[in-house]
């Protein structure tokens, strides 16, 4: 394999591992756990890398699982005292536990390979040329057999409890009432979290973590009302994000994780501009529609309570609407073009008279009304 | 240490821009955190950097007030989106938070590593905003800190009660007529403006602990707002002055995370300590209370048993106390309790009597508890 193809699916491995536990932090409402743990995860790193002085240790990702949870029981100890909201909690807990693990490696780490700058951004070009060695025989890179591993855990997990973080996720007291003990399954979570958060740290680094996690979930969540569908859709948006990053990087010459990070943005904001639902563009353009509709029916409405009348010669004429319906120009121009492309309305000149369907129609709004 | 602040010219620069600093991002971080808004700090001070990297591109500058300018564009465009985004569809608040705050950060990696890669343009320096530099502040620094720092002070003073007033209750705000979307987009201003003049010296990560620790630390000591804004102002001075002091005279401390270390060391005291809502008091007041009414529950029963006697100072036997305090083992410690202040007397080894004080007490609680 080239090195260009393992970056490739190193990135995919990172992303669909990422999207997996980030599809329930989402619905969740716990979005920015994620943030706070794949930050507070470098003093774990840095007190097992003291402990096993090896960066490739496995004890780093149990450290890292341990302080990420660690950070789940700080935050909620200090959101159940009743002082504090849980946002502040967040985000008291994650700087202070971050900041210490600075402090451990300026202090301790110098010259060592772990600086700050590779946990917060990582550098994924770099991931090929670690190789995981087994008795003489290469088999790929390192990052991608921990990401594989992870990834295979989370799908396990979610296999294996997927009825449990449903209940959990979407009726946390009936989840209760049943037994299910939604506090377990939530630090089973962000265990899941923290462990997929410390595997691809290497990777793309802790800020963008964030990324991979929550934006293709959002996004999906924009598409669909349906559990495994968004699950689905999470693990593809996240794969179609990771090869757009790592083909932008590539043409811009520029950080592989930030690229990845930048194209997880633009599939979010192209779900929540175009989301057949709920995006912005089919949101407006169902109410502009709707709009018409409605000075259509008033318009039809209008013309059939004049017909006939003494003055309907002057009710019954298009400059006469925006003054009687106190529409402006544009609106009625709109509302009567409507009409009569509809074969509704026959325009003759200035005056206005309703066709043999338009006069049902109206008659027929009238009733519904 | 504290004389080196006097005769050490980098020392007090950076001191006094990092103690300014603190001032500034208590004063509106005490806002933030009582509008709900704690973490919205964390994710203007990330949306922030590409607003750097591209003010570098465009004007091919360095100087602090540029960048600056840059940040605080991108920061708000950034706020500005998680609002439009929550309001509009059904993205949460922490999903438009953490899509913001990474997206845009990932962004200014990209602009920043691509600026790394034109020929002849000098980047060296901008990435002190990703992790903060404090020891690289210079006069220049301090000048645009203080300068920014204080006009959002100032503008904080005059509009003290409409920002009080959107703060507490935003309806009654505009139903008396004040411009509350206006007013909102200013305090949000004054909030990024707070936040980018910190990002050079804590870095972005750490910016979110310089807004809402100082805060979540004051709203502990005090229920009125205006006591609570100059005690935030006044702990992120402190802590940041800590911080500056402490990183120089240590080996081998970053500012940045000394001065968070110092700040979440004051949210702990403030937790455990501060007057009225602090733990320990609040634990101290449970035990008192509950010791109070074990003392008063065995104290009736001693009453109830001796009101079947002739005279209040005839003995009963512990075991009968007992079976009638029912929820704890033992009446002993209790009933120990009692002799200490002097209300039952120990006759023999397990045998109580009321004294004269007992029986007057036990009187008392039974008038409160049940009328005269």
């Amino acid at each position: 394999m080239s090195a260009s193809v393992e970056i490739q699916l190193i990135a995919v491995v990172v992303a669909v591992a990422c999207a997996l536990p980030g599809v329930f932090l989402v619905l969740q409402r716990m979005a920015m756990m994620s943030d706070a743990i794949s930050h507070a995860i470098l003093p774990g790193i840095v007190v097992a890398f003291f402990l096993t002085g090896d960066l490739g240790s496995p004890w780093l990702i149990l450290g890292a699982a341990g302080t990420g949870v660690l950070t789940v029981a700080l935050v909620e100890l200090m959101r159940k005292t009743g002082l504090l909201k849980e946002d502040a909690a967040i985000g008291i807990v994650f700087p202070a536990l971050f900041s210490i693990g600075v402090v451990l490696i300026a202090r301790y780490a110098g010259d060592i390979h772990l600086d700050v700058d590779a946990v917060l951004l990582g550098e994924l070009a770099f991931a090929p040329f670690n190789r995981f060695v087994f008795g003489g025989v290469d088999l790929g890179p390192k990052a991608l057999a921990i990401m594989s591993g992870i990834l295979v855990l989370n799908a396990i997990f979610l296999t294996i409890f997927y009825k449990e973080l449903k209940l959990v996720t979407f009726d946390a007291a009936l989840g209760a009432a049943l037994g299910f003990l939604p506090g377990v399954m939530s630090y089973a979570l962000m265990g899941m979290v923290s462990v997929t958060a410390v595997g691809a740290f290497d990777a793309v680094g802790s800020i963008l973590v964030v990324a991979l996690m929550v934006a293709p979930p959002a996004a999906a969540h924009l598409l669909t009302h349906r559990l495994p569908t968004m699950i689905g859709l999470s693990v593809g948006l996240g794969a179609v994000s990771a090869l757009g990053g790592y083909w932008m990087a590539r043409f811009l010459d520029a950080s592989i994780a930030g690229s990845m990070a930048t194209a997880a943005g633009v599939v979010f904001m192209l779900a929540f501009l175009f989301a057949p639902e709920q995006g912005y563009v089919p949101q407006a353009i169902r109410r502009s529609a709707q709009r018409v509709r409605f000075g259509r029916t008033m318009l039809l409405i209008h013309l059939l309570h004049h017909e006939g009348s003494p003055d309907a010669a002057r009710e019954c004429s298009v400059d006469h609407l925006e003054e009687h319906l106190r529409w402006e120009h544009g609106f009625a121009a709109r509302a009567v073009r409507s009409a009569v492309s509809k074969d509704l309305v026959i325009r003759s000149g200035n005056a206005l008279a309703l066709t043999t369907t338009g006069r049902d129609a109206a008659q027929t709004a009238l009733v519904h009304m | 240490m504290m004389e080196a602040l006097f005769t050490d010219y980098t020392l007090r620069t950076v001191a006094l821009g990092a103690s300014l600093l603190g001032v500034v991002s208590g004063a509106l971080g005490g806002f933030a955190l009582l509008r709900r808004q704690a973490l919205l700090g964390d994710a203007i001070s990330h949306a922030a950097l590409p607003g750097i990297a591209l003010a570098f591109l465009v004007t091919g500058s360095k100087a602090p007030l540029v960048l600056v300018t840059g940040a605080a564009l991108a920061g708000w465009i950034g706020a500005a989106l998680i609002m439009s985004v929550t309001r509009r569809t059904r993205v949460t608040y922490d999903s438009a938070l953490g899509i913001m705050l990474s997206v845009f950060f990932g962004f200014g990696l990209v602009l920043l590593t691509y600026i790394q890669r034109i020929p002849g343009a000098n980047q060296a320096g901008l990435d002190n905003f990703l992790f903060g530099q404090a020891a690289a502040l210079v006069e220049k620094d301090v000048l645009v800190i203080l300068g920014l720092g204080s006009g959002a002070l100032v503008l904080l003073a005059v509009f003290w009660k409409e920002f009080k007033v959107l703060s507490f209750d935003r309806a009654f705000g505009a139903t008396i007529g004040l411009p509350m979307k206006r007013l909102d987009h200013l305090l949000t201003a004054l909030f990024v403006i707070a936040i980018v003049i910190g990002l050079q010296t804590v870095g972005v990560v750490l910016m979110s602990a310089m807004i809402i620790a100082p805060g979540a630390a004051a709203r502990q000591w005090t229920d009125r707002l205006g006591r609570m804004i100059v005690l935030s102002a006044t702990f992120g001075a402190v802590s940041g002055l800590g911080g500056a002091l402490v990183s120089s005279s240590a080996h081998h401390v970053p500012t940045g995370p000394a001065i968070v270390l110092i700040v979440s060391a004051i949210v702990v005291v403030s937790l455990l300590f501060a007057p009225n809502r602090g733990l320990v008091w609040r634990r101290i007041r449970e035990w008192r209370h509950g010791r109070e009414l074990r003392v008063d529950a065995v104290l009736l029963d001693l009453y109830a048993l001796a009101s079947q006697h002739t005279s209040s100072d005839h003995p009963h036997a512990e075991r009968v106390l007992n079976v009638m305090s029912g929820v704890s083992a033992s009446a002993r410690p209790t009933l120990r309790l009692l002799e200490l202040l002097g209300l039952a007397r120990k006759i023999d080894a397990s045998r109580w009597s009321l004294t004269p004080e007992g029986v007057e007490r036990a009187q008392r609680v039974i008038e409160r508890q049940y009328g005269s």
